[in-house]
């Protein structure tokens, strides 16, 4: 048995072809002002032949050359998912297949937005039970497919992408490095964001939503920081779920988060990625080194379903 | 109970905080949007700073009919 879990290494994909607001003035009765006010975006990626699975393992084959671990060591993918179109294969397998993982455990989950937390609570539960020891969890959404790109209440919103963790066993008598997952749902109002039928579309009712965001999540956020043994003050960095600026603001006052907490702010540059937001935001500050090795960091993602799930995570 | 006038004041006040409305120019007659310039979510800050100021409850079916500054007023006063 192992005292826990912890985040290794990321990476994260983004497709290249960039999509500014006033790319969708073209085609839509919008504007940038109005688009950066009410949401806090400038522009997002938009995938052209990435399927949700290249994505996925774009973002995993960088996470696991930067573990040093290679294919032979991951024994579990999970990838949290809610815009794969093909559902069998799993996008677990394909990105198992295209990495030459041979025989891992390989599931995908759907928690919408919230989707992250939940496949990485799921990995450190698997990795403590003695499940697995070394595991791929991955972010991978390629929204573009499931955005209605007539409705300008929701086109403006979305973006392509994934963002990848390697989560190891922790050798005996080191620290945790995953903190215990806060999770959990809001079912009965669950149907103020929908993606539904045969070639969906994403659908919200946008002001329910903002309310239960900014209002509903905050406490969630602290139990998963008191679970953890951590004061929001100690806290180095707050990676949300990126899919307002105004709901972030929300939380993060209720949190009462100081300056000196870094709050992640990826939408701006990459729109709203559902399950990918969170780890591709938490990528790209590893990668700038914003956040020390071995620092807290509050992971919290929450969306469809009113789903909702964080933890607090040492940085890699 | 608060009169017609202190309710407007409060939300005055709100709309102050909220979305950084001028007080002078909150009167019942005023639109939301229209006239002082509050977006659809800062609506959603301003009513859930009303409902924790007034102790009233404002369900989200509820937001939409509240158009102008002497709807909120009227519903506080009739649910509060």
């Amino acid at each position: 048995m192992t005292a826990g879990s912890r985040i290794v290494a990321m990476g994260h994909y983004q497709p290249s072809r960039v999509v500014t607001n006033e790319d969708l003035t073209r085609n839509l009765d919008t504007n940038d002002e109005w688009i950066r006010s009410r949401v806090g975006i400038a522009e997002r990626r938009v995938a052209d032949g990435e399927s949700v699975a290249d994505m996925a393992t774009y973002a995993a084959e960088k996470a696991l050359a930067t573990s040093g671990l290679s294919a032979a060591d991951i024994d579990l993918v999970v990838v949290a998912t809610c815009s794969s179109i093909d559902r069998c294969p799993n996008v677990a397998t394909r990105v198992a297949s295209k990495l030459g993982i041979a025989a891992p455990a390989a599931y995908d989950l759907n928690t919408a937005c919230s989707g992250f937390s939940y496949a990485l609570g799921s990995a450190d539960h698997a990795i403590k039970a003695g499940a697995s020891r070394h595991a791929l969890v991955i972010g991978a959404e390629k929204l573009s497919d499931i955005t209605d790109w007539s409705d300008r209440t929701t086109a403006v919103l979305f973006g392509d992408g994934a963002g990848a963790a390697v989560v190891s066993a922790v050798p005996d008598g080191e620290q945790a490095g995953v903190g215990p997952v806060l999770w959990g749902s809001a079912p009965e109002r669950g149907d103020v964001l929908r993606i539904e039928g045969w070639h969906p579309y994403i659908k919200q009712d946008g002001q329910s939503v903002f309310r239960w965001a900014t209002t509903a999540l905050a406490p969630f956020a602290l139990e998963a920081c008191k679970r953890a043994g951590i004061e929001p003050s100690e806290l180095a960095a707050f990676v949300p779920h990126q899919a307002n600026t105004r709901i972030i603001d929300g939380i993060v006052k209720r949190l009462g988060l100081g300056p000196d907490v870094i709050i992640a702010k990826d939408l701006v540059e990459s729109g709203n990625t559902s399950a990918a937001s969170v780890p591709l935001a938490l990528s790209k500050l590893v990668e700038r080194r914003e956040v020390p090795s071995g620092a807290p960091v509050l992971l919290f993602g929450f969306g469809g379903g009113l789903t909702y799930a964080g933890q607090v995570v040492r940085c890699p | 109970m608060a009169t017609r006038e202190e309710i407007t004041s409060g939300l005055a006040e709100i709309l102050e905080e909220v979305a950084g409305v001028n007080p002078d120019d909150v009167a019942e007659g005023k639109s939301f949007t229209d006239d002082l310039d509050v977006d659809s979510l800062s609506m959603v800050e301003v009513v859930v700073a009303a409902e924790e100021k007034f102790g009233v409850k404002i369900p989200d079916n509820e937001v939409q009919n509240l158009k102008t500054v002497g709807d909120a007023v009227t519903y506080i006063e009739a649910n509060h």
